[in-house]
């Protein structure tokens, strides 16, 4: 009788293991998705900031064609990759990022265009998108770094396995020029 | 702690005083459901502020979205701005689904884009972190355990009169003299231990939320500016009252050249955060418990120690470079190098020492520092202590 006891005792605490264990991973893979959600979030933002820009700065950098289009050849790869997988799409991105910062920096040349307040505020804008891609790319890779862990580690493993869970991916910046967010600056 | 020495009061007394002791829970619960429930509306119109909208300060609002992004919370909180010229900020909310920060059109005035996002990080880690809801149910208690001393001390003297009468019948007087000294020695020591934890415990969380606000924003040295100016800065904040001081970035009380470090601060002192967070060889947690644990010369960190492990594995948290702003708006060198030379003048008062390293760092040893060498945080050199 003893023996039933102490084997159903087990069984039951196994069973509660592997429920809670179970459900930290789901909440994990679930915190996943919204962060990545929040990235996408940013890039459609970035989409939609860039043609505001580029309207705003044509007149006054009549002689830097080639910077203009650049970004915007880049930002049109960039939102057609969108439903892309990972990879393929922060390379897509980083591009963009640093196609901006060239705009951006030109701009600096230019004193009437400084001087315009719509463009200040576009620049603070953008700016802030910046930062808000790169601070949600932090949160996301943070989260696919817990997931991977629950996911590796023992004994959640054990579950994992069993029930089948997929490593996240992180969401990487490739060339070291593309660390770069675009130089904003404010004078 | 509270609970305990709450609870033993209340064991104490519940024979001779339930009437007092039920007044007293009656005291607290009503106290717990107003701060619970009313607490950071009440904060934020003690401490008249205003709603703001995007529109209103696009800047703030971007920050304070970026930071939002960062800690991973859910919900936008609400910004308010303080009309003060002093320099602080302070979040409350009960939950991180129904928070709210507010800053001073001071420091929106004083701080780069970079510092405004460590102050706001900062905050952001004290509505992550829960510790609004902490703090306001350790305010509770410690005015509970205030309120149930002061009314031990209303029954001890009706009862101890009873008790003589009781004793000297049925003759067992020496029992009851020492339940008295207990109790007498409780009744003094409960509400000046409970404050004492209470502020350790205030100072505990903002060291943590300096931690995370440096994890969200990679980049600690903007927070520890930002500390700098506000200590820099000699205005005081005219809306905020001892109750609300520990919502704070940095203790609106502060009176310069009055040694900040005791036991009965809500926040530790400026400079020494500023230390610990220059130190800083990561932007990880556990590069900030070590940067704790070497400035203050403590065993102890500051972090949980499950966040700690698996922050350890990661090592992904690296520093960045900070924003373009900060290298383009050299701002007033002078202007700067007047406020280090004050502030070091006030430090010297504290008995501080400072060193000057051969990299141009001046270090501040604090007068509690044991041991005669230390680390330069820039370059790594060590040097002696005089």
């Amino acid at each position: 009788m003893l023996a039933v006891y102490i084997v159903g005792g087990i069984v039951v605490i196994l069973l509660i293991f592997f429920i809670a264990t179970y459900n930290g991973l789901i909440g994990l893979r679930n915190q996943l998705r919204n962060a990545w959600a929040q990235i996408d979030v940013q890039l459609k933002r970035r989409y939609d900031l860039i043609p505001n820009l580029i309207e705003t700065v044509k007149g006054y950098v009549k002689h830097e064609r080639g910077t203009l289009e650049a970004v915007t050849k880049a930002r049109n790869l960039a939102q057609s990759l969108s439903s892309g997988d990972v990879g393929a799409r922060s390379k897509a991105e980083g591009e963009l990022s640093s196609a901006l910062s060239r705009l951006l920096a030109v701009a600096e040349r230019y004193p009437d265009l400084k001087a315009n307040q719509n463009f200040l505020a576009l620049q603070e804008e953008l700016t802030s998108t910046e930062n808000k891609i790169s601070f949600s790319r932090q949160y996301y890779n943070d989260s696919a770094l817990n997931l991977n862990n629950k996911i590796q580690m023992f004994p959640s493993n054990v579950v994992a396995a069993m029930t089948g869970f997929k490593l996240g991916e992180f969401f990487e910046v490739k060339a070291a020029e593309e660390r770069e967010a675009p130089k904003v600056k404010f004078t | 702690m509270l609970l305990v020495l709450g609870y033993f009061l209340g064991l104490y007394f519940f024979e001779s005083a339930i009437g007092g002791l039920v007044i007293a829970l009656l005291v607290w619960g009503i106290m717990s459901l107003v701060a619970y429930f009313q607490g950071d509306s009440l904060l934020l119109a003690v401490s008249r502020a205003r709603k703001i909208s995007r529109d209103d300060n696009p800047r703030l609002y971007n920050i304070v979205e970026e930071m939002k992004i960062a800690s991973g919370l859910e919900k936008m909180p609400d910004i308010y701005i303080i009309d003060d010229p002093a320099l602080n900020a302070f979040a409350t909310g009960r939950d991180p689904n129904k928070a709210s920060v507010a800053v001073t059109s001071g420091l929106l005035a004083k701080l780069s884009r970079d510092e405004l996002q460590g102050v706001i990080g900062h905050e952001m880690a004290h509505v992550k972190n829960r510790d609004v809801l902490l703090m306001a149910m350790c305010a509770v208690m410690l005015g509970t355990i205030v309120i149930l001393a002061w009314y031990a001390t209303r029954v001890l003297f009706f009862s101890g009169m009873a008790g003589g009468r009781r004793s000297s019948k049925s003759g067992d007087g020496g029992g009851q003299v020492i339940i008295l000294a207990v109790g007498i020695v409780l009744i003094i020591l409960a509400p000046i231990m409970a404050q004492i934890i209470y502020f350790t415990i205030s100072r505990k969380r903002e060291y943590l939320a300096d931690a995370s606000s440096a994890l969200y924003t990679r980049y600690p040295e903007g927070l520890a500016s930002a500390l700098e100016k506000i200590a820099a800065s000699p205005v005081q904040l005219k809306s905020a009252n001892q109750a609300t001081a520990p919502m704070y970035t940095v203790n609106p009380f502060r009176q310069q050249g009055r040694a900040a470090s005791n036991l009965t601060s809500t926040h530790p002192p400026i400079q020494e955060r500023i230390r610990i967070l220059r130190a800083m060889s990561g932007a990880s947690l556990a590069d900030y418990d070590r940067a704790y644990r070497e400035a203050r010369g403590a065993k102890a960190g500051i972090a949980p120690t499950s966040a700690l492990a698996l922050d350890k594995m990661s090592g992904a948290a690296a520093l960045r470079a900070p924003s373009a702003e900060a290298k383009t708006a050299e701002e007033s060198p002078q202007k700067i190098e007047r406020a280090r030379e004050t502030s070091d003048l006030m430090w010297r008062l504290n008995d501080y020492r400072t060193i000057d390293c051969a990299c141009g760092t001046r270090l501040r040893v604090s007068p509690e520092f044991r041991g005669d060498s230390v680390q330069c945080p820039h370059c790594g050199r060590t040097l002696s202590i005089e």
